[in-house]
């Protein structure tokens, strides 16, 4: 129990998924909600990394897959604000309920 | 003993500021006090990398996330205006804190009731050099390096063209 190990790790990254899990789902400001995404984001890095540390500790192959999430997390940060900034000059709001643009 | 001590209070520590301020993020009704949550939330994974003996991807998350996304997001939270007041939740807030809770216990359940093939060998010391090896080697991962530049080169233009004012 005092010794950290792997699954410390793991819990944490799983604590930290389901909060931002949590956000997505119950969150209606946009803004927020990408906020939530990063977090779930990180959580999973967190795992990776993890099992890279203690599974495979001299490939380091999750630190790799990490960071190829992390340029995919900033493209998707900017295209994403970009969208939200977008259509906040036609809605004047930030709500998820006034996105229905697409809703046919 | 003493270094293990160390090391968990440590890590302790660092878990508890993470899972605090993540929590705060989703809890704050000011959403610029959540944003700076977030920020607190990227050092402290910063931290947990530092833990993980991943050096470079520790500076990496400081500079990306610390420095340029939270950045990004603080400039949308004051550009867009009526944010200060706060929303109320979302209609499915009940069945999606459950939904949360039970993604939690599944998580923990599945873990204890795994057998991990732990290795007992040390992690490297230093990983820039084997990383940046194994990135740009022949049989590494230069295609997939490459492709990355093309997703943020097309995500910059993107995010340009949708910006534009027409």
């Amino acid at each position: 129990m005092l010794t950290v190990g792997l699954i410390h790790y793991l819990i944490l990254s799983g604590v930290l998924f389901s909060i931002g899990f949590c956000g997505v789902l119950t969150q209606r400001n946009v803004i927020r909600i990408i906020m939530c995404l990063e977090i779930m984001l990180n959580a999973v890095n967190i795992s990776l990394i993890a099992f890279s540390r203690y599974i495979v500790p001299e490939m380091l192959t999750g630190q790799i897959f990490a960071i190829f999430v992390m340029v995919v997390a900033a493209a998707e940060v900017a295209v994403g604000i970009a969208i939200i900034f977008s259509i906040y000059r036609n809605r004047e709001s930030v709500d998820i309920e006034n996105f229905n643009i697409l809703k046919w | 003993m003493l270094e293990e001590l160390t090391i968990s209070i440590t890590f302790y520590l660092i878990a508890a500021i993470a899972v605090v301020s993540a929590l705060g993020v989703i809890v704050l009704r000011d959403i610029f006090k959540a944003a700076l949550c977030l920020v607190l939330l990227f050092m402290s994974v910063a931290g947990v990398y530092m833990m993980l003996h991943a050096d470079f991807l520790a500076i990496i998350q400081i500079l990306i996330y610390v420095g340029a996304i939270s950045v990004l997001i603080i400039v949308a939270v004051m550009l867009t205006r009526d944010v200060r007041q706060g929303f109320p939740l979302s209609k499915i807030k009940y069945p999606a804190v459950i939904v949360a809770l039970l993604l939690i216990c599944l998580i923990g359940y599945g873990l204890i009731n795994t057998a991990f093939a732990l290795s007992t060998k040390l992690p490297l010391d230093e990983t820039i050099k084997p990383i940046g090896k194994q990135l740009f080697s022949e049989g590494g991962y230069l295609l997939t390096v490459e492709m990355a530049a093309v997703l943020l080169l097309s995500a910059i233009l993107g995010a340009i063209a949708i910006i534009r004012e027409k």
